[in-house]
């Protein structure tokens, strides 16, 4: 079946984000250094811009799709679960903040590997960075990909490959021709739609259910535990609910595609401003969403696949171009993640691989058709494993968040605040947190009740200080 | 020498760390001190149950207007590029 009232909007939707890659092409070819507005945007973000994008970037498929699957099984624990996600707005931005837009600027740094590079001053710490940045930001962005396509297959009643196709032409023209500043403004929209759809199911949500008072009241007599932090089945100790906010709050400063945004605005008022904005603005979607996931269960029971809770709940509550408008949300949110991706993963290739270590004299021309040669070989390889995902890079996806945190965070943290933080420590704390991160999720992800993420980042942190400490006459 | 513009950006960081800690321990002090006993005694607040409303709505409102304060208070405007003074 074909829902029209529900295309329509989505193809609004995907008209003005066309609209706003060949505007963006324009102030790509009118730029005076095309690596810095390509892959940073020409650091011009300004508060709002700055806030959107974070958030987007940020807010995937999981908050719209997944998480208020679980929730809606898990009862009112899970939101508060969510909770933990509201440092990601003020406290990544606080934390590199100032520093490091002034040392990123210092370094004429356009990525964040360019930032380490200059830092650490060592090949070994570009070629560890690099591979993971690529191996897992590929699979995540396949995963992305396949969820995305999964969305219009099931909005639209169009096959697999159809809304693949139609998701991946969408993203890859305005990515490749737009660069940056399309992805930053195109999130700008996308972000503004996250926030209005989330607001408008949450309100269509209480009322069908009758008021919140009447939805408490149904969820109680089904199950008393719903009500409290513990979850439906008792299983979200306070230790497990607390160690979440290292993964999805505090560790975020260490992800690549977040911090590569932290050294694109313009001047001190857009990041006071972004701080603002970017909180309010996750704080409403995380709570917004999840909550609607809980309040979900009383007004539409019995539903034995979560991912459709949120799709099947709009249908059902929303008069039909309400609905579209609220799918265009998670539509917007894959998407606004998977652009970043792109565009960082092409970064990579270009600007940290060939520059760096295949041919450092290239001419601007060269870059150029490089880049965008790049970034559409990327996507298309994409599509192809997105057809048919392979077990491997779903496997790999399932860990990319926690890996590439434990990965980063402390090089980049450190390498903005410790003086003695140098290369020996950087390159110790990646391998450690890599591999610890791997080994406890294949062998035991509860470990000590905590989830997976905790212990790669601790140990990670005590091996970067004291390797950095061992090797500090070998340094200098 | 240092740059005197890293003073201000070292004390903002230490700023967001008292602040996740600040959040961190109005969230996990209303749900668990809150939400620990059994779910017929709870009282209710504008109808969710009172750890709730206190950890998730009235807590993320007060981080909200906490931050605003902080940085209306706190954060200073230096510029980011070298040898550039910001108007």
């Amino acid at each position: 079946m074909i829902h029209w009232s529900v295309i329509i909007p989505l193809f609004i939707f995907l008209i003005i984000i066309f609209a706003i890659g060949f505007w963006a092409n324009k102030q790509v070819r009118q730029a005076d250094s095309f690596l810095q507005e390509y892959f940073l945007g020409g650091r011009e973000m300004g508060g709002f811009l700055l806030a959107m994008t974070m958030m987007a970037t940020y807010g995937s498929a999981s908050s719209f799709i997944g998480g208020p699957g679980v929730a809606y099984n898990m009862g009112l624990g899970w939101v508060l679960l969510a909770m933990a996600q509201l440092p990601a707005g003020y406290f990544v931005l606080m934390i590199l903040g100032k520093k490091f837009a002034i040392i990123s600027r210092r370094y004429e740094a356009i990525t964040l590997i360019d930032y380490l590079k200059k830092r650490y001053d060592s090949n070994v710490v570009i070629i560890l960075s690099a591979i993971s940045i690529i191996v897992f930001l590929f699979a995540s962005m396949t995963a992305q990909w396949v969820g995305g396509a999964r969305l219009i297959e099931s909005l639209t009643g169009l096959r697999y490959p159809v809304a693949l196709l139609i998701f991946a032409v969408t993203v890859l023209v305005y990515v490749t021709i737009g660069g940056f500043r399309a992805v930053a403004l195109t999130d700008a929209m996308q972000g503004t739609v996250m926030i209005i759809g989330t607001v408008i199911l949450l309100i269509g949500t209480i009322i069908a259910g009758g008021g919140i008072e009447n939805i408490m009241t149904s969820l109680a007599e089904e199950n008393p535990q719903m009500l409290t932090p513990f979850g439906s089945d008792g299983s979200l100790t306070p230790l497990y609910v607390s160690t979440f906010w290292i993964l999805i709050g505090l560790g975020v400063v260490g992800l690549p595609q977040i911090a590569v945004r932290a050294m694109s605005y313009k001047n001190s008022q857009s990041l006071h401003r972004a701080i603002l904005i970017g909180t309010i603005g996750i704080g409403t979607i995380m709570f917004g969403m999840h909550l609607i996931g809980v309040l979900a269960r009383p007004v539409l029971p019995g539903i034995e696949v979560g991912d459709k809770v949120m799709p099947l709940l709009t249908l059902e509550v929303l008069p039909p171009i309400l609905a579209g408008i609220v799918l265009a949300a998670p539509m917007a949110a894959i998407m606004s993640t998977v652009n970043a991706l792109l565009i960082l993963v092409s970064s990579t290739f270009v600007k940290d691989i060939y520059l760096h270590f295949i041919n450092p004299n290239a001419s601007e021309k060269q870059i150029k058709s490089r880049s965008f040669w790049v970034t559409t070989i990327i996507g298309l390889a994409v599509v192809f494993f997105a057809l048919k995902p392979p077990e491997f890079l779903i496997w790999l996806n399932l860990f990319a968040f926690g890996g590439l945190e434990s990965a980063f965070l402390w090089s980049v943290v450190l390498g903005l605040y410790w003086k003695k933080a140098n290369k020996y420590g950087s390159v110790a704390s990646m391998i450690t947190g890599l591999t610890l991160y791997i080994l406890i999720d294949r062998l035991s992800p509860h470990i000590f009740g905590m989830h997976t993420v905790t212990l790669p980042i601790l140990v990670s942190f005590v091996v970067f200080v004291v390797v950095s400490l061992a090797t500090q006459r070998r340094a200098s | 020498m240092q740059d005197p513009r890293f003073k201000v950006a070292n004390r903002e960081a230490i700023i967001g760390i008292v602040l996740v800690v600040v959040n961190f321990a109005i969230w996990y002090g209303f749900a668990y001190g809150l939400g620990s006993k059994d779910p017929s005694e709870y009282t209710y607040i504008a109808s969710f149950p009172a750890w709730f409303f206190y950890s998730c709505i009235a807590g993320t409102i007060f981080m909200i207007v906490l931050i605003w304060i902080t940085i209306k208070l706190f954060f200073k405007n230096i510029p980011f590029d070298d040898g550039r003074e910001e108007q």
